[in-house]
């Protein structure tokens, strides 16, 4: 028995006053119970567009491969692999113009390079020779992000800025599942819709934080249902069908930059590599799972729809092919050589101005340094 | 340059909202935030009138969230913004950490200089108003324990204004620690008047005196000009710098001090274990050993949870404490 059926409730069941009442009609923020799909519906596909997410698509594997690779080599301190989840990569990063502004995470070094950042400044920060590795004003990419979530509160602040300034910048923060769990996630959804902030929330659901699966990590119909209590529409989209993923990416962006304030979106997505080469994926899941993903590949379901729609040939995948290898390549013979570091940089950009105590411990190392070299 | 009006008793409160007032009217960039900091003007009325005449975007009521305000700063200044932060008292600035040691400390260094962080995090601290738990923390070894920000705190009105404008122009995050029970203190400055403005890390020789260095900051300045003066009945004659900055720390004033009286004392009323006084008198007794006649001694709070009101002041350190403190300074052994 509940308190509401209990003899009486009703007569002691206080009326809310107006202001108690939702102040949204929450159905039209529900995102649809099923995930958004155009590969499959007979939707109309812009060729163009298909064509360079294929070719990014292809890109974006191969780049996982080598940079695995490179791990292996012990060129690369850890890599977090994007393989399996490059549609949400290359989608998030497509949906931008020039001007807004990419906030990724660890994993997200996918988006930053389809961004157009250079490969090798995308790897730095896993090699090791430098935190971010560029300029992140220069390319509006936000330093990939460790610590998890804490980068969405950022994207808000920054969007916000711009509205403030008149510019019409949008913010794309992208953040795992996992990461829906934190703090910083609720903090910064919640910022955005009261500021009704120009940003764009993607969460790629790739089903495991580490070894937890989603299950463990929420009890939320979905992780785009949580939109709904922030006052902020939520989406639900496949994470590999890359047209699909860019389409509900875009209209976002749209909504955010003509002033409609922000959306969380949800790509359900799997991420078919281990975290990072650190962990063992077998321990947490059965290959069966994995299999059925593979069937699910977001290159695989891409390049079969544009053949059969006459969009792409035998050339056109030969292109890609060659293109990433060509880029595969490059990337290897960069990564081969040991950066050159200047220990001395150590203690140049604490601080904008060095401290006294800084100079002491600069000079005591420049001594050490002096003293090896003799 | 002295202006010609009748000077009226200013509080530090007045001097902070004043200096931020002149800031913004400055620097369009310069925007504050925090909880309440609107219509209310701050729990504390620091930021009173400021949303008046500059508006809710300059001025801005925040959601209740430390983490949130701190994190949207932190993206405000990557977007070439100055936020001054306030956080409504220093217990309640803990969820803003991560922000603060993960981001704020390190994006310059993290961005190879490319990203600086112009934050100004101002923290209401420290004990002696009679507030109830979470309200009277010293949270400043947390701080001086994080690379990349600098930490500062003013005991005058005038070190008010001037260090906070300070603030809001470095290029360093700072974070600003106010000692909330000297936000009614009052001086002669009057909050029109101009002011100099000293950089930041530069401490001050508040009282001259030849016997020993009461080395200081913040709440406890006060408590150790008072000691100076009852110091006198005894026969000591007490010199006592005003650190003004921890982070960076003016060891120069500090130890040319301590050298001239050959005897320290450093006062706080954050815990001793683990506080700023441990390291403070590491960094005199390093540099300054052969001058020193007696161990550099620690008057700090007890290593204890900030206490119930009513017991306060058994904990935060007193005058008596503070004599008590000076006479152990080992005096007979200077024969």
């Amino acid at each position: 028995m509940t308190v509401q059926e209990l003899p009486g409730a009703a007569a002691y069941r206080p009326t809310p006053p107006p202001a108690w009442r939702p102040r949204t009609d929450p159905a039209p923020l529900l995102p649809d119970p099923e995930p958004f799909r155009v590969l499959g519906t007979g939707a109309e596909l812009d060729a163009a567009l298909m064509l360079k997410l294929y070719g990014e698509l292809v890109r974006g594997r191969r780049y996982n491969a080598q940079a695995t690779a490179l791990t292996k080599q012990g060129r690369l301190a850890v890599y977090p692999s994007s393989t399996g989840q490059e549609a949400c990569e290359v989608a998030a990063a497509l949906a931008l113009e020039e001007r807004d502004w990419l906030f990724p995470s660890y994993r997200d070094t996918l988006a930053a390079v389809a961004r157009g950042l250079d490969p090798v400044q995308a790897l730095t920060l896993l090699r090791g020779d430098w935190h971010t590795g560029y300029d992140p004003r220069e390319h509006r990419i936000a330093p990939l992000c460790t610590p998890l979530a804490t980068q969405l509160p950022h994207a808000v602040g920054l969007a916000h800025a711009a509205r403030l300034k008149g510019d019409d910048v949008v913010a794309l923060a992208l953040v795992g599942d996992g990461g829906t769990s934190e703090g910083d996630f609720h903090e910064a959804l919640n910022f955005a819709a009261v500021w009704q902030a120009p940003v764009v929330f993607l969460v790629q659901n790739n089903g495991f934080a580490i070894s937890v699966p989603l299950a463990k990590q929420t009890a939320a119909p979905s992780l785009a249902h949580k939109a709904v209590g922030y006052g902020m529409p939520g989406r639900l989209v496949d994470g590999n069908d890359a047209p699909a993923v860019h389409q509900v990416l875009s209209e976002a962006v749209a909504r955010a930059r003509r002033g409609g304030g922000p959306t969380l979106i949800e790509a359900v997505t799997y991420r078919m590599e281990a975290h990072t080469n650190a962990d063992d994926a077998t321990r947490y899941r059965g290959s069966a799972e994995v299999d059925a993903w593979r069937e699910h590949d977001p290159i695989r379901i891409l390049e079969d729809e544009l053949t059969a729609r006459g969009i792409l040939d035998e050339h056109g995948i030969r292109t890609a092919a060659e293109a990433a290898e060509t880029m595969a390549a490059a990337l290897r013979e960069r990564m081969n050589a040991d950066p050159v570091l200047d220990p001395m940089d150590l203690f140049a950009e604490v601080y904008a101005e060095q401290s006294g105590q800084l100079r002491e411990q600069a000079a005591q190392l420049r001594a050490e340094l002096e003293a090896e070299a003799r | 340059m002295t202006t010609a009006t009748a000077k009226k008793p200013a509080t530090m409160a007045q001097a902070l909202q004043r200096a931020m007032r002149d800031a913004m009217a400055e620097d369009p960039s310069v925007h504050v935030l925090g909880e309440d900091v609107g219509a209310l003007g701050g729990v504390f009325r620091v930021t009173d009138g400021l949303a008046k005449e500059f508006g809710e975007d300059r001025c801005t009521d925040t959601p209740l969230a430390e983490a949130g305000i701190l994190g949207t700063a932190v993206g405000m200044a990557m977007y070439g913004l100055r936020p001054v932060v306030e956080m409504q008292f220093d217990a309640f600035a803990y969820p803003a950490f991560e922000q603060l040691i993960s981001h704020v400390a390190k994006m310059r260094n993290r961005t190879g200089g490319a990203m600086p962080m112009p934050i100004v995090v101002r923290v209401p601290y420290g004990g002696g108003i009679g507030g109830v738990e979470h309200h009277s923390d010293s949270s400043e070894a947390y701080y001086m324990a994080t690379p990349g920000l600098k930490v500062v705190t003013p005991a005058t009105v005038e070190d008010a204004y001037g260090l906070l404008r300070e603030a809001i122009a470095s290029d360093d995050p700072v974070v600003f620690l106010e000692p909330k029970r000297l936000y009614w203190s009052k001086s002669d400055w009057s909050p029109e008047a101009p002011v100099t403005v000293e950089p930041i890390g530069r401490a001050v020789v508040r009282r001259t005196g030849h016997s020993a260095t009461l080395i200081t900051y913040g709440p406890s300045v006060p408590v150790c000009m008072e000691a100076a003066e009852a110091a006198r009945e005894e026969g000591w004659d007490l010199e006592v710098v005003d650190l003004r900055s921890l982070v960076p720390f003016d060891d120069e004033t500090v130890c040319a001090s301590v050298r001239r009286t050959g005897r320290a004392v450093v006062v706080h009323e954050s815990a001793g274990f683990g506080g700023p006084g441990g390291e403070i008198a590491a960094r005199v007794t390093e540099r300054c050993f052969h001058h020193l006649e007696a161990p550099v001694l620690r008057v700090a709070g007890f290593d204890i949870p900030y206490p119930p009101p009513m017991l306060e002041k058994h904990h935060l350190p007193g005058v008596d404490r503070v004599l008590d403190a000076v006479a152990r300074l080992q005096w007979e052994a200077e024969h």
